[in-house]
């Protein structure tokens, strides 16, 4: 079904800028031109198809699910929609709002927060086209496994205690009205065109704010390609040294990137030879550990719980890492 | 003379729906006093999940998107 992709780049790079594949360059060019043309044709159709399935769900919609939902499955449930659920960093803080004044523990909403970045529908479909199912899946398990842990620490250590006053204010005002009445009700049936028109605009959206991202991963994927010699990454970075995933954890931090950018950067580090769980620890942490979306956060959070997540974050992707390169052989 | 509460964290979106309310209300003559409300106060009181927000006259009007040129006439119309 890629083939084509393939195709197109040999066509593209062998036969008409006439490059070959011995060379360096015309073997990280082909890489380049195989996976951009096909992250970008997969990104405009999958965005569209889940975005006219989607279309009904907005926020506010998941958060009235979670406000009445028992604990223990508010953690997964609340991680599970932050994969599913349509969001850009720069919505967390009235994300965090919302959730908090319906009452919903931090626990919850930060299982959602945290999961949100690290899984969406682009870095799945780029996951599955260019590292395959098996890994998808180990990443998706991990990813929500993160959050889901990060939410029960959070509410286990009364991480509430740390928010802003005003925020914590409305925690307790929510979590004293016993139903939570929407003030302004969402239309529940839409048209098909208003689907078509959402899906249209969620695309364009997308696409506009990715393509340069998916450009410079590539780019740099492909420099990788090319460039590092063979077994360079698995002499020096490989299993045997148990500090690059710590390493990469915390190289991953001031990269700040979305998940989009970083999978390309993935499938080079992978196919050079480095450990899943290391490239895995490194991906997760350029996503999700970020100082903008930390400054963000520091609008609603004391400098307290702002350590004490960003600390978790960071043990949280060490240990994945570990635990994926012990892993890696029985899988 | 309408007050019109645009409410985001300033990202491009934000920046556009003010702009759109701002010129289609020069197109009606319509007088309006434009504020662009980033706080995390101001989206908690009105209750926005998702920006950008409109509040016209102290009504959340709109949320999540920048809004539709027809939707903005009727508000500043009505």
């Amino acid at each position: 079904m890629f083939q084509i992709f393939t195709d197109f780049a040999s066509w593209l790079v062998y036969g008409q800028i006439g490059l070959t594949a011995e060379t360096k360059l015309g073997d990280a060019l082909h890489f380049f031109v195989e996976d951009v043309s096909k992250i970008f044709v997969l990104l405009l159709l999958m965005i569209y198809i889940i975005a006219l399935v989607r279309a009904s769900l907005n926020i506010e919609r998941v958060r009235d699910y979670l406000a009445d939902k028992h604990k223990g499955l508010g953690y997964i449930l609340g991680s599970t929609l932050g994969a599913i659920t349509p969001f850009c960093s720069c919505s967390s803080i009235p994300v965090f709002l919302g959730f908090t004044s319906a009452g919903i523990p931090i626990g919850i909403t930060m299982a959602f927060l945290v999961t949100s970045p690290l899984i969406n529908e682009v870095a799945v479909l780029l996951l599955v086209s260019l590292l395959g199912w098996k890994f998808t899946l180990l990443y998706v398990v991990v990813g929500m496994g993160i959050g889901i842990i990060s939410g029960v620490f959070l509410d286990f250590i009364n991480a509430q205690r740390w928010l802003k006053s005003f925020a914590a204010e409305a925690l307790e005002r929510g979590r004293q009205e016993s139903n939570v009445a929407d003030p302004h009700e969402v239309e529940s049936t839409i048209t098909m065109l208003e689907r078509h028109r959402f899906a249209v605009e969620e695309t364009t959206d997308i696409f506009g704010r990715v393509w340069k991202w998916v450009i410079l991963g590539v780019g740099l994927g492909a420099a990788l390609h090319g460039f590092v010699p063979d077994g360079w990454i698995e002499t020096h970075l490989g299993d045997g040294q148990w500090w690059s995933v710590p390493a990469a954890v915390l190289l991953g931090i001031p990269l700040y990137s979305n998940a989009t950018a970083v999978i390309p950067v993935m499938e080079s580090l992978i196919v050079k030879g480095l450990p899943v769980g290391t490239t895995m620890a490194f991906c997760m942490s350029t996503v999700a550990a970020s100082f903008p979306e930390f400054i963000l956060l520091k609008q609603v959070m004391q400098w307290r719980l702002l350590a004490v997540l960003f600390s978790l974050l960071l043990v949280a992707f060490t240990l994945a890492g570990w635990l994926l390169n012990i892993a890696d052989p029985f899988i | 003379m309408k007050t019109v509460k645009v409410l985001g964290s300033g990202c491009k979106k934000c920046i556009k729906a003010a702009e759109l309310v701002e010129a289609v209300a020069l197109e009606l003559g319509v007088e309006v006093n434009i504020e662009k409300e980033s706080s995390p106060e101001a989206m908690l009181a009105y209750g926005v999940m998702s920006t950008p927000a409109i509040v016209i006259d102290e009504t959340l009007v709109h949320s999540g998107s920048i809004p539709g040129r027809e939707s903005v006439v009727n508000w500043l119309n009505g």
